[in-house]
């Protein structure tokens, strides 16, 4: 590879910037590939454990395809796998050094599923796919962009279950007292976890109804 | 009639095939088959002639349910005279007189009338936009589901809730599949299930049964939540609980209706007796065993309480047949039934969370009807190639 040789890409081309948006709808992690699914449905009953998680699995992603990009020549392709995690496993155990230092109460709240990163199918699958065959920066944006693409997802599946379920985002009030008084309640559904399988669901429902190309032939 | 059929042939233009409503053809269709049997005839192919189609099939249960509804509203009257204090004091049967029929009838018209009008305007208003989004054609499965709903919610839910949730029963429960159908649980259950998870505080437990002192309020534990909670001390009579006088949904009091019903459909060869028989079966044995074991009061409680009590016999005979979500074949409509039996009587028992397991019971077997009849199917090739092998060796 004589990347010398060639007239350099630019950083922003419109190549790159696919690896960026094509996460966020047409290869969209959970709702395309249906990947990482069983955090979509943990950790989503409020928006702010979602969001962390998001944040936090957008930066394991990114930092992690970007090591293993750089580090692509040099791993035998046999011991592959164990490389790779070892190089998730250090940054998510940062990452959970960090939560637990700013956000304890989040921390606390999300568990067991900080440390589950390290299974995230999405992390280890673009790794596999994308961080060990190309350079660097491209690396970092397709991380950047599933990450984000996983997150939106987490976001809006946990803004509609904390909204409809408590009636707080973030958790203030949205859902004014004088409604409560009218006879509205809280839908206990919400809170529980099929109900974020069906919001996905919905979600997908949603999406390949606007893109027909997504629509399974068989 | 004839003033009706020129009116709707004079409105029909427009909808037809160019004119300028027919994007809206499927609502037509659907309101003037409702009015009028169809004028079009099937000109090709092989077709079974039958007297017996889905609008007919709807109809029969509609009207197995009619005397249960009837006497359910006559039930919510008399639960909540009973419960006034003016009349403490008085059993079903003094206060008839005392009350008077017709105010007992009425109260609980007013009561269960308006979740009927909620359950139908929500479920079909839902069916017609699916109808007319998808373009095809409306059709009569929202009439069975659209009674037994305000049959098998409190009647004291609030109407939103009944609606929010028959529209949510409509659409994850039938429309994603496929429509009437493709369904694979009952979206009536499916619809009850919604509002247990959702609105536990109304659906379960004393809560929508409690006296508040408000004389809107029907109160009073249903049988099966003070078994619930470990007291078998103010049960009504066996006799009344069998013929349906106590505290409940509308539709499950009665058990007795429930079998006139049963009987009725079976009769008539909508509802599988298979179903209905091993349910019961399955139940009774379930109960039987805990009275063999016998370590608390709920355990302790004659078996056959257990089919008159709650919803088990409404369940049984509306809810498990319902022949699109239950299994098809022969053997596997008795392990279907035997199974919900024995699993609503043991969530009942052994689950605390759960007083009423039959809606579970119902809806878990309904997932499974699919897994049971691929199995039976598999058995029963094995066995005939088994057979004709044996034969082949014989003629060796």
């Amino acid at each position: 590879m004589s990347e010398a040789g060639k007239a350099r890409e630019p950083l922003f081309s419109a190549k790159n910037m696919k690896l960026l948006s094509n996460p966020l709808s047409k290869e969209n992690p959970i709702t395309i590939q249906v990947l990482g699914i069983c955090s979509a449905l943990a950790v989503t009953v409020q928006v702010k454990p979602a969001l962390v998680l998001a944040i936090a699995v957008v930066a394991v992603i990114a930092i992690a395809n970007v090591i293993a990009s750089l580090l692509r020549k040099m791993i035998a392709p046999r011991i592959r796998i164990i490389v790779q995690l070892v190089i998730i496993a250090t940054l998510v155990i940062i990452v959970d050094q960090v939560l637990k230092a700013f956000v304890y109460d989040v921390s606390k709240q999300l568990s067991v599923f900080v440390g589950l990163i390290i299974t995230n199918c999405i992390v280890m699958g673009r790794l596999e796919a994308f961080g060990m065959a190309n350079p660097p920066w491209k690396s970092f944006l397709d991380g950047v962009g599933n990450g984000v693409g996983y997150g939106v997802i987490l976001v809006i599946v946990a803004f509609f279950r904390e909204l409809f379920g408590s009636g707080t985002l973030m958790g203030y009030q949205i859902i004014p007292d004088s409604v409560y008084d009218f006879g509205y309640e809280n839908n206990g559904l919400m809170i529980l976890p099929p109900m974020a399988l069906i919001v996905v669901g919905v979600i997908i429902w949603v999406q390949r109804h606007r893109d027909k190309e997504l629509i399974d032939k068989s | 009639m004839k003033g009706l059929r020129r009116f709707v042939d004079k409105i029909k233009p427009p909808f037809e095939k160019g004119g300028k409503l027919h994007f809206l053809h499927s609502t037509f269709d659907a309101f003037e088959t409702f009015l009028f049997v169809p004028n079009t005839v099937t000109k090709k192919g092989a077709h079974i002639r039958d007297v017996i189609d889905m609008k007919r099939t709807m109809i029969m249960v509609v009207i197995a349910v009619m005397p249960l509804m009837l006497f359910g509203m006559f039930n919510i009257g008399i639960q909540h005279y009973l419960l006034q204090p003016e009349f403490s004091g008085n059993t079903w049967q003094t206060i008839i007189p005392e009350v008077g029929f017709w105010k007992i009838l009425w109260y609980g018209v007013l009561k269960f009338l308006p979740l009927i009008v909620v359950s139908y305007v929500a479920g079909l208003g839902t069916e017609f936009v699916f109808a007319q989004v998808r373009g095809h054609e409306v059709n009569e499965g929202f009439l069975v589901s659209g009674i037994l709903i305000p049959l098998i919610v409190p009647p004291t839910v609030p109407l939103w809730m009944v609606a929010l949730a028959t529209i949510f029963a409509v659409i994850f429960g039938k429309e994603v599949f496929g429509g009437t159908g493709m369904n694979i649980v009952n979206p009536a259950l499916l619809a009850r299930a919604f509002l247990f998870f959702a609105y536990p505080a109304h659906m379960s437990g004393d809560a929508p049964w409690v006296a508040s002192g408000s004389v809107d309020i029907i109160s009073g534990p249903t049988p099966l939540a003070s078994a619930a909670s470990g007291t078998l001390d103010n049960f009504p009579s066996v006799m009344d609980m069998f013929l349906g006088f106590m505290p409940g949904s509308v539709g499950e009091t009665s058990a007795l209706l429930i079998l006139l019903g049963g009987l009725f459909l079976v009769i008539t060869g909508i509802g599988s007796f298979r179903i209905m028989a091993s349910v019961f079966a399955g139940g009774f044995g379930m109960a039987l065993l805990f009275n063999l074991w016998g370590a608390n009061t709920y355990m302790d409680m004659p078996a056959f309480y257990h089919l008159i009590i709650g919803g088990f016999a409404f369940g049984a005979v509306f809810m498990a047949t319902d022949p699109v979500s239950a299994a098809q074949t022969p053997k596997g409509k008795i392990i279907y039934g035997v199974l919900i039996g024995v699993f609503s009587v043991l969530l009942r028992v052994l689950n605390p969370a759960y007083p009423e397991g039959m809606m579970l019971a119902i809806l878990f077997m309904n997932v499974m009807a699919p897994m049971i009849d691929h199995y039976v199917l598999a058995g029963n090739i094995k066995k005939r190639q088994k057979r004709l092998k044996t034969i082949k060796t014989e003629e060796v």
